[in-house]
């Protein structure tokens, strides 16, 4: 028997579980997932939370209802891995033996990695949306808040899907304005980027969004530390940015298992082959999802295209053939614009974010990096899509390769 | 694409407005790049991250964050922040002739 190991069972994980279930012969292959908690949260929902659109409850789901049958589920905590030994050390002690190592263990804020951000005013003054208490507590104070200055600070790059800063302001300036208080509510976005986005076409357009929506923006903001006593940023220039109600997206960093096995970078994020999603440097390890330290965003969508490589990859390693298929940075996002409309941005390692149409049989076509209703029904049935399709490794009417197909390039 | 004369040597420029061939990068184009960008003299300490971005492309492919730099290239991070003033491992990557960090998509 060989043993096919998978650390994580969120997005990236229980999707190669279910693909990988439905390839590998029974009889000759074990299939074992890894994870420290049961329950599976929809990630791209906590967004909605503080705003009460969604609630907790409606966006999480027990993980193991979509592991197929034949997947071992085991819940506990990853002390480390050892390469060398091809063993992964549990937090109760016991250590699992492997043939095949898919590493998926996600990435999470660390408000701790930020002085005087994790403080007694945590979860009063200071919020994040990134986890689900998080996103609860925002969400009860918003509920009772009588305005002020709104301050989202974006502390460090790379974060979890980069687009949810911009969805979060845009709906902040919708939920004030539906109560009849946005002109008590000064909205500000201070970001270490040089402006709105990470690339130049899509940081215009969306800057102008912001504009338009009168959200100011503040740019090149590298956050030294928080005052909570006098509710201000300071950053490293010394330069200051005061706020009644700051909601933080802290760093973001992987696992504290990579750091414990020695296999990360600086923010515990796996040096992986940019290509063939092989770990550098390691046998017989593949790094799936946000765990990479790929310039690619960290997102659902880049998980879904990764696992359709990975997959091919995987079955070209397990029959002694180097891996063929080549990721090429792709990722897809709808971006919630606010008041029922929403934009589509579709890109990869090369191709920055561009305007034009989205092709997309039966139900497009999307319209990139312009507002449409539609993009915003994209976005409220992909909830549907990623339970019932996308986490099961079922085929989506969307390839793992960009197309240029519909996308407006500038002379 | 977009050109610029500088230090005598036209250089072309990606869409970032960073080089777009290293080839054509040398210590007088990093020192009129750092002209542009607000920094009138490259002291050794500048040198020092320059330097030590060059190597990390040359070895990975990418330039370093804040972070690493501050871990790996013995500068502290406030320094750094006096030294690239707004960005600095944006600034110093432009400087250095590479392409703008990826750490951030």
């Amino acid at each position: 028997m060989r043993h096919l190991l998978i650390l994580g069972g969120g997005t990236a994980g229980t999707i190669m579980a279910n693909k990988l279930a439905a390839a590998l012969d029974e009889r000759e292959w074990t299939i074992t997932i890894v994870d420290g908690t049961e329950e599976h949260y929809y990630q791209p929902g906590l967004l909605f939370v503080p705003f009460g659109i969604y609630r907790i409850h409606e966006i999480v789901k027990p993980r193991r209802q979509y592991l197929p049958g034949r997947v071992k589920f085991v819940l506990a905590g990853i002390e480390a891995i050892d390469p060398a030994k091809k063993t992964v050390t549990l937090s109760g002690g016991e250590a699992l033996r492997y043939d095949l190592l898919i590493v998926a263990t996600g990435s999470d804020i660390h408000p701790e990695q930020i002085e005087g951000l994790k403080d007694e005013e945590w979860g009063k003054s200071k919020f994040d949306f990134y986890t689900p208490k998080g996103a609860e507590r925002l969400g009860q104070f918003l509920k009772g808040w009588q305005g002020g200055k709104l301050v989202l600070n974006i502390a460090e790059m790379p974060i979890k899907c980069p687009v949810a800063p911009l969805e979060f302001l845009f709906l902040a300036d919708e939920y004030f304005t539906e109560r009849g208080m946005r002109d008590k509510v000064d909205i500000h976005l201070v970001t270490p980027l040089d402006g709105a986005f990470t690339r130049p076409i899509s940081s215009q357009i969306l800057g102008e969004f912001l504009e338009r929506k009168g959200i100011h923006v503040t740019p090149d903001f590298g956050l030294a530390r928080v005052d909570s006593q006098e509710k201000k940023l300071v950053a490293w220039d010394d330069t200051e940015v005061s706020y009644d109600l700051l909601v933080s997206i802290p760093t973001n960093m992987g696992d504290a298992c990579i750091a414990r096995s020695g296999m990360g970078n600086e923010l515990n994020f796996i040096p992986t082959d940019k290509q063939t999603l092989k770990a550098e440097g390691l046998e017989d390890v593949f790094v799936l999802g946000d765990a990479t330290n790929l310039p690619s965003s960290k997102a659902g969508s880049v998980a879904h295209f990764q696992s359709e490589i990975l997959f091919e990859n995987i079955m070209e390693h397990i029959e002694g053939r180097a891996p063929r298929a080549h990721f090429d940075g792709h990722s897809n996002c709808f971006i919630e614009s606010g008041f029922g409309k929403g934009l589509l941005i579709d890109f990869n390692y090369e191709t920055e974010p561009l305007p034009g149409e989205f092709p997309l049989p039966g139900l497009g076509p999307f319209k990139l990096l312009q507002e449409s209703p539609i993009n915003h029904y994209g976005k409220m049935m992909f909830r549907w899509v990623y339970w019932n399709l996308l986490l099961r490794g079922m085929e989506l009417p969307i390839q793992a390769e960009m197309s240029m197909a519909g996308k407006q390039v500038r002379a | 694409m977009e050109t610029m004369t500088l230090a005598g040597k036209t250089l072309t420029l990606d869409a970032d407005g960073n080089l777009a061939d290293r080839n054509q990068w040398n210590e007088d184009v990093a020192r009129e790049l750092a002209a542009q960008e607000g920094i009138p003299e490259l002291t050794a300490q500048h040198w020092a991250v320059i330097n030590y971005m060059r190597q990390v492309f040359d070895k990975e492919g990418d330039a370093p964050s804040i972070r690493r730099l501050t871990k790996e290239s013995g500068v502290d991070t406030k320094t750094l922040y006096q030294l690239f003033p707004k960005g600095p491992a944006k600034r110093a990557a432009k400087i250095a002739g590479l392409p703008k960090p990826k750490g951030c998509i």
